[in-house]
């Protein structure tokens, strides 16, 4: 049986109906219609399906749906503010963070956790803070160069 | 079977209630729903969510010099904790590898104990730090041993009504050093394929006590007390340690699975065991480790 219940995703009220049983992914991508994250492993292993609960990191497939409900639910399609990139989504195109892209929505999602909990890591520290989320294409380099400009900017400014 | 009923309980009464009524609790779900979808466990018919109860979080230091564990503080709230890292040590090393982020950030040292994982990180370290757990059900509250509350993979000696409240661990004797060390392949998202505890205390040049527990190595965690033994009375010296580690290799049963033969992780054993001893001693000798 299908429960009503409410889910905020990027500042919006989304009214929905969701099995029980449902991950967060699912209800996000399903019944809410916002497809940026993605589904890699279904298995917590590869990060892709990353989340923001109430600013914290989440494995959207291995979240049960109805324990969000109250709180912040952020995902990719929330992180620029309107047609304006975040600078983390702008560092990712100028150094060569994209490359099939898959893993896009839960490495910037990731990043972004890891730069609001450390706003100027080294580089070690964004390589171990992003080893949850993987990147088939192995394109971790340009990954790790675009999380480090940003952390730069962040500090000059 | 699909999940029929989904409550979350605002109070521990509500879901001591729940739970005596034949509910799964669920917390962080980062076993729960992975396991249920894996086949590992099947998804229960009713759930109730108990992550907002405010009583089960927190990290509180004592007034006695010990720590208590809502049942609910996550891997990064207790990683993230001053007292833990300086007191507590191993279980500061075990709460901060935990998954990746996202796992520390939700995931709870309840839910990692009561899924009863023998390659759980946190499970070690409680043990040798000698930590209670309090499980409550509809009739009362009872204290049990962390190293008294596993069966087997996958099962405690929690009665099915019980729910697993919060964890106190007591205060470290002085000149105690600890440490959690694991075998792993890769820096996040990783299960100990081998791991090893010990808490040793260090008075006058001379071992005084010393707990050495095996991750990933048994049907459960367990301690090992051929290694404590070893280095009981000895100086911490290198021989010491070898023999503490031969110990626990000799007592590991292991199996062979996709992370590992048995006969590599009885080799490792050694290894890891030996490390997580000489970090312990370091720590307790006061040295920068």
């Amino acid at each position: 049986m299908k429960v009503a219940a409410t889910l905020n995703v990027n500042g919006f009220s989304y009214p929905v109906e969701l099995d029980p049983g449902m991950n967060l992914l699912a209800a996000v991508r399903d019944v809410v219609g916002l497809t940026g994250s993605k589904e890699g492993c279904d298995d917590s292993e590869c990060g892709a399906c990353m989340m923001l609960l109430d600013g914290q990191p989440v494995n959207a497939c291995s979240y049960l749906a109805l324990q969000a409900e109250g709180s912040a639910i952020t995902t990719v399609e929330g992180l620029a503010d309107g047609d304006t990139l975040a600078p983390l989504q702008a560092a990712f195109l100028d150094l060569g963070g994209v490359q099939c892209g898959f893993c896009t929505p839960g490495m910037l999602v990731s990043a972004t956790a890891l730069l609001a909990g450390n706003p100027n890591p080294t580089e070690d520290e964004v390589r171990i803070g992003l080893s949850g989320n993987l990147c088939r294409c192995t394109g971790y380099d340009g990954i790790v160069k675009a999380v480090l400009s940003v952390a730069e900017t962040a500090d000059r400014g | 079977m699909s999940v029929q009923t989904f409550t979350t309980a605002a109070t521990v009464d509500d879901a001591v209630a729940a739970v005596a009524a034949g509910a799964r609790p669920v917390a962080g779900g980062t076993d729960f729903v992975v396991g249920a979808r894996t086949g590992k466990s099947t998804m229960p018919e009713s759930v109730v969510a108990i992550h907002r109860i405010a009583e089960l979080h927190g990290v509180e230091s004592l007034a006695d010099g010990g720590l208590r564990l809502g049942a609910l503080a996550s891997h990064a709230e207790i990683a993230a904790s001053d007292d833990v890292r300086e007191r507590f040590t191993a279980l500061s090393d075990a709460s901060a590898i935990v998954g990746s982020h996202a796992t520390r950030a939700h995931g709870t040292v309840g839910g990692n104990l009561m899924n009863a994982s023998p390659a759980m990180e946190t499970g070690g370290p409680l043990v040798v730090l000698g930590a209670t757990a309090t499980l409550r059900s509809p009739s009362g509250t009872r204290s049990v041993a962390v190293e008294d509350l596993w069966t087997g993979p996958g099962k405690t000696s929690a009665a099915a009504d019980e729910l697993l409240v919060g964890v106190e661990v007591p205060a470290p004797a002085a000149g105690t050093g600890s440490s959690y060390l694991r075998l792993e392949y890769r820096r996040q998202m990783e299960i100990a394929v081998v791991g090893a505890s010990a808490s040793v205390t260090v008075a006058d040049g001379v071992v005084t006590n010393a707990r050495i527990a095996m991750t990933a190595l048994s049907a459960t965690i367990r301690r090992v007390p051929e290694a404590e033994a070893a280095l009981i009375g000895s100086d911490g010296g290198t021989a010491a340690i070898e023999k503490a580690g031969a110990a626990v290799a000799a007592a590991a049963t292991p199996i062979s699975d996709v992370r590992g033969s048995a006969d590599y992780r009885r080799a490792m054993a050694a290894v890891i065991a030996r490390r997580a001893i000489e970090t312990a001693l370091s720590r307790a000798r006061g040295e920068n480790t």
